[in-house]
């Protein structure tokens, strides 16, 4: 099958910096009390704030252009159908995709990883079919599986992390064969924040099955370069809201063959080409898998978030992440009790730092903290199959984003203090 | 700490019943067991009841999750011994009106313990924490054929995920 270059190849280009401080002026929502204390918000890992851009682009879209798209031959229906195409083609760019065709708008990872499932998973999967997920994956990279499997015979099978919560890889080629119809694993875990290597993944799937590759790139778009043609996979699913754009909106890109050989997800208006009583036939991609009115102010408003953190720059956003997560690690390890999950090597881990605390439960934590202005989450993070690896079950995790400072971390620590004198 | 609500919330008494349990043991003789969950936080309780005639003669519990959660049922299993089922019924009532910010339930001298869960009121997203208990109480006082519900305002219990 197709290898290609390194991942990383867009990353080393350049090494920018960013001033997080600049940055935040674009954020009117960072700049609030919050129980009394200036707002510290550390929980980028659930959802992201969005930057004036985008919300001027979602008001002017409202105001001036609101009209449906590919329909109307009037004037608003034409302004709002190239506004939602050239969202389209500034998301294909982004990820690297060759044809902006190939990226279909859905409500988000959730519902692009739903999309595989439902149309490629049922059309395709046979009884003693296979299905490789990892431990560390989200729900939603989980559960659209094994409703398939349940429906088709196929079976889950699972490639572990160690207490490191690292893949691993070791085991992958034995759990591959010729059974093996697909692989689907998440770039980045949203608990440890794990950065798996996806494009030596695809190699050693490629060399042992003819298996699909499905990345579920939620927490991977919003902090790192990805191009979906250097990773070598079939199909990359992400969300908008997680990278500054609105909830709502996401993406599915596939390869064009892959998506041309699959039948629609859902049906109705815009996916379809002829109806008759017999049968309809499919529009084209991408129509062909969006059916019904789609989020259109969503896509128009994920455009203007990849618009924005182009400026930024991706390989600075990871740079200063790195930064801070390297900060945030030295001054956690002052607080007695802190116990940090994940990988002990910066270099392979995004911006999250799931941790626990001597024996305060991760929702008193994250209450004491709220209390203290500072946002983070608490549970299990919706990966239940992690905690029970790490036998936790739930962790507090922080998640930091390009517009967090060291004075976030400073006042997290602060607020881990309070934790302690209250639970000793 | 400068923070009122906060230091309204981790009372003494809750963070002692959180580091030691009242009760938290198997009951080999119990009548009644439930499992209830918060799949949203993942905090967990099982309890289990001795139900004679229309007395519980004794309550056990096992869990996890935060402290309000863990302690309020702890404080809540130490009121149920000896008590008649139509009292157990009131005193779920009794708490949930003090969790809806009930003053006089507050004051209640019969919530005994469970008085010092008093300012989880202040913070409507643990007010669930607190009635984790109460609920697989009800639920279990419904399984024993206790159909005698009066609660006003007790939230439904919620089945596990």
């Amino acid at each position: 099958m197709i290898l290609e270059a390194p991942a990383i190849a867009r990353a080393t280009i350049a090494t920018p910096v960013l001033d997080p401080a600049v940055l935040r002026r674009d954020f009117p929502i960072l700049d609030q009390e919050v129980n009394g204390r200036a707002l510290v918000y550390l929980d980028n890992a659930a959802t992201t704030q969005k930057p004036d851009s985008v919300l001027a682009v979602l008001e002017s879209f409202y105001r001036r252009d609101n009209a449906n798209v590919h329909r109307g031959i009037h004037e608003l229906s034409r302004r709002a159908t190239v506004a939602y195409e050239d969202a389209r083609v500034r998301v294909a760019r982004f990820i690297g995709a060759a044809d902006s065709a190939e990226v279909i708008f859905t409500r988000g990872t959730t519902e692009s990883i739903n999309l595989m499932a439902w149309s490629w998973g049922l059309d395709v999967l046979r009884e003693g079919d296979e299905i490789l997920l990892t431990e560390m994956e989200h729900h939603s990279n989980v559960v659209p599986w094994q409703l398939v499997a349940r429906r088709t015979g196929a079976t889950l099978r699972w490639l572990e992390i160690d207490e490191h919560g690292l893949l691993n890889l070791e085991a992958l080629p034995k759990l591959l064969n010729h059974r093996t119809r697909l692989v689907s694993l998440t770039h980045v875990s949203n608990v440890l924040g794990t950065v798996n290597p996806v494009a030596d993944i695809v190699r050693t799937v490629r060399e042992c099955s003819d298996a699909l590759v499905l990345i579920d790139g939620a927490q991977a778009v919003p902090h790192l370069p990805v191009d979906v043609r250097a990773l070598g996979c079939d199909a990359y699913a992400f969300s908008g809201h997680k990278m500054c754009g609105p909830t709502g909106i996401g993406a599915l890109w596939a390869r064009r063959e892959l998506l041309d050989s699959m039948p629609p997800f859902q049906g109705g208006g815009e996916m379809i080409s002829v109806v008759e009583r017999e049968g309809s036939t499919w529009a084209d991609l991408p129509h062909k898998f969006e059916a019904g009115t789609p989020n259109i102010a969503g896509a128009i408003g994920l455009g203007a978030a990849v618009d924005y953190l182009e400026r930024v720059g991706m390989a600075a956003i990871g740079r200063h992440e790195q930064e801070l997560l390297t900060y945030a690690l030295d001054r956690l390890s002052e607080v007695t009790g802190f116990k940090g999950l994940g990988p002990d090597q910066v270099a392979q881990r995004s911006g999250v730092i799931s941790f626990t605390l001597g024996d305060a439960h991760p929702h008193d934590i994250s209450t004491i903290l709220d209390s203290q202005g500072v946002a983070v989450r608490a549970g299990h993070h919706c990966a239940q199959l992690v905690m029970r690896r790490l036998g936790l079950p739930a962790t507090t995790r922080a998640s930091f984003y390009f517009y967090n400072t060291t004075e976030d971390v400073d006042r997290m620590v602060a607020a881990l203090q309070v934790v302690r004198e209250i639970f000793g | 700490m400068e923070n009122p609500p906060l230091k309204s919330l981790y009372q003494h008494l809750i963070l002692e019943h959180y580091r030691r349990p009242r009760n938290k043991a198997e009951l080999p003789d119990r009548t009644v067991e439930v499992h209830m969950a918060n799949p949203v936080c993942g905090d967990e309780i099982v309890l289990q009841l001795a139900i004679e005639g229309d007395e519980i003669r004794s309550a056990r519990f096992a869990g996890q999750g935060c402290s309000i959660s863990q302690a309020s049922v702890s404080m809540m299993t130490v009121l149920l011994e000896g008590r008649k089922l139509t009292d157990a019924d009131g005193l779920a009532a009794r708490f949930t009106q003090m969790m809806h910010g009930d003053e006089a339930a507050a004051g209640d001298r019969a919530l005994g313990d469970l008085r010092a869960l008093q300012g989880v009121s202040k913070f409507p997203v643990r007010i669930k924490c607190a009635l984790l208990g109460f609920d697989a109480l009800l639920e279990a006082l419904k399984q024993s054929g206790h159909t005698g519900v009066t609660s006003d305002g007790g939230d439904e219990p919620e089945g596990t995920p």
